[in-house]
């Protein structure tokens, strides 16, 4: 459990915050740019300090304003990725490493192989940080924080530097680190795609405020709205695959709302696939529609329906057996289909993006 | 050609120079952090204090330091009271001349290359277990080797290019305060002018290939 409060008050920007986090798994700070994501990491590295504190990581109290309570950064028992590697340029990539091991006292040969193995970067080892590319650079970075033997793990946009291509070279080590490491995180992002792709709870912030914090897949449903991305809005499902259709290289999941078949290379069965499922891709009608191309056709109710970015759209929530999700029509179509809180439909779900394999 | 007293100039000033060079980066390097880092509202009356050197006439300088150090004097009356005599007209009071004079020339490098350095390096090295006195020797003080280089090569050139300041609070003190720039003064008057180009010619190229070296092997750092 992390449990944090903090008062910052700078010229131009206030920020009251009170969250209680999971104590496991990725939980992103997600916002625009200057919406505070940034100002609370560091407060909870202790790189800034702010009134009226209070912060505790799963048990360890770092800072508590009311009894005097300020544990300084380099006691904090955490690990820091910066946005653009911060790689020391006097020391190699081993002395970056090395820098971590003589400070932690920490020689076990069997943390730091499996630390290098798990981010791919043992033949980096005598290389000058100046050689790195991007991406290899933040991949040290990340080493070096992980041999720190963090009890959480502080991500400050550590993709947001590198381009594309990069991100991608990346992203699957973080998925590993979340899959393979007990380390909570928190991971700071402006980007929609990295949070649908690794978050397990989510906090959106917003010019300070806390508009909404909760697990990922709720969250992200209602947090893409109030973001203004109405047009990028889309809803996290998560399945298990249950049949491969090799011939027309189809693979059926099983999801809360019913089974899904997405275009796919096979995959074992079992596996756990995340989706995202943008609402404009997802059109409603009342029966079971027949004889149409579109797949995927889940039963559900509407949950709620809420203004979309024009006035000629609407969101509709939905609740596909317990999992949210969200569909864009016009107004005049939910007029026509009388839509209302509760009124069962059927949601086609003409595409759906594979963002993850668990 | 040279003769024993053109020796024991440049004996005397090499040690001179060393010696201030090696008390300014222990004395500049903690003053000059302080100047990068400060957000207190007095750092642009130090700044300015560091850098008037720069600007004053030597025989100011010189004339300040010999009042200071003086038998009425402030300094004058502490040296006294210790026992250890006036300083003016020694090798220590040379010293601190040196040391006032040649302030800028150390302070100013290092100043700007731990600037250079930014926060950043600095809130890594926390999250990385680093106190901050650790991070200030394995982090920044490499990280800030450049200014060093170019402080220690300026703080020494320019000790041993001084003459004013030595004049006024040195006087010509053979074996004690004579460096060579007063030795060449010397002989200039003498009108020996074979044993002045003879020094005078040393130090232009001496300092030639200092400057030489610092600006081939330390080019990173913009000498001001």
């Amino acid at each position: 459990m992390i449990t944090l409060r903090f008062d910052v008050a700078r010229k131009g920007f206030a920020m009251n915050v009170a969250l209680a986090l999971p104590g496991r798994g990725v939980t992103a700070l997600f916002g625009h740019s200057g919406s505070g994501k940034t100002t609370l990491l560091r407060a909870v590295a202790g790189l800034e300090r702010h009134r009226n504190g209070y912060l505790e990581v799963n048990g360890a109290l770092w800072q508590d304003d009311a009894r005097g309570v300020f544990v300084p950064t380099h006691q904090r028992a955490l690990g820091y990725v910066f946005q653009e590697a911060s790689l020391f340029s006097h020391l190699s990539v081993r002395g970056n490493l090395d820098f971590v091991l003589k400070r932690t006292g920490n020689n076990s040969a069997a943390l730091f192989d499996h630390v290098l193995a798990l981010l791919g970067i043992e033949h980096l080892l005598a290389r000058r940080t100046t050689d790195l590319s991007g991406g290899e650079r933040q991949r040290v970075a990340i080493a070096r924080a992980l041999l720190t033997r963090p009890a959480i793990l502080l991500m400050d946009e550590p993709l947001a530097a590198l381009d594309g291509k990069r991100k991608e070279e990346v992203l699957p080590y973080l998925e590993r680190i979340h899959a393979e490491l007990d380390i909570p995180m928190l991971y700071v992002s402006h980007a929609a795609e990295e949070v649908a792709r690794l978050a397990d709870h989510v906090v959106l912030l917003d010019n300070g405020n806390v508009l909404a914090s909760g697990p990922a897949a709720d969250t992200l449903a209602r947090l893409d709205l109030s973001m203004g991305l109405a047009d990028d809005a889309g809803a996290l499902v998560e399945g298990v695959v249950t049949a491969v259709d090799a011939a027309y290289g189809l693979l059926q999941l099983e999801a809360a709302g019913g089974s899904v078949y997405v275009a796919h290379e096979p995959l074992a069965l079992g596996t756990r696939l995340r989706l995202r499922i943008l609402a404009r891709d997802v059109s409603l009608s009342l029966q079971r529609p027949v004889d149409s191309s579109v797949l995927n056709q889940l039963q559900a109710t509407v949950a709620a329906l809420w203004p979309a970015h024009t006035p000629a759209h609407v969101i509709v929530k939905l609740d596909a057996g317990g999992t949210a999700m969200l569909a864009r029509i016009t107004r005049r179509s939910c007029d026509a289909l009388a839509l209302e809180q509760g009124k069962p439909v059927w949601a086609q779900v003409k595409a759906a993006a594979l963002l993850s394999i668990k | 050609m040279l003769d024993a007293e053109d020796w024991g100039a440049i004996w005397l000033t090499l040690k001179l120079a060393t010696i201030v060079t090696i008390l300014l980066l222990l004395l500049g390097t903690p003053i000059a952090w302080w100047l990068a880092r400060t957000r207190s509202r007095l750092k642009s009356a130090i700044g300015a204090v560091v850098a008037l050197p720069l600007v004053l006439p030597p025989s100011v300088l010189g004339f300040y330091l010999l009042v200071t150090m003086g038998p009425h004097g402030p300094v004058g009356h502490l040296t006294q009271w210790l026992g250890i005599g006036l300083l003016p007209f020694t090798f220590p009071g040379l010293v601190i001349g040196s040391l006032v004079y040649s302030m800028p020339f150390v302070i100013q490098p290092l100043q700007n290359a731990f600037e250079a350095i930014g926060e950043r390096p600095l809130e890594v090295a926390a999250t990385l277990r680093a106190s901050p006195l650790d991070t200030f020797f394995h982090v920044a003080l490499p990280l800030a080797k450049p200014g060093f280089i170019t402080a220690a090569t300026l703080g020494f050139a320019h000790t041993i290019g001084e003459f004013g300041v030595v004049l006024m609070i040195g006087g010509n003190v053979p074996k004690l305060t004579r460096v060579v720039s007063v030795q060449i003064y010397g002989h200039v008057e003498a009108l020996e002018y074979a044993q002045a180009h003879w020094l005078a010619g040393g130090m232009l190229v001496m300092s030639f290939i200092a400057l030489l070296l610092l600006y081939t092997f330390n080019p990173t750092r913009v000498v001001k």
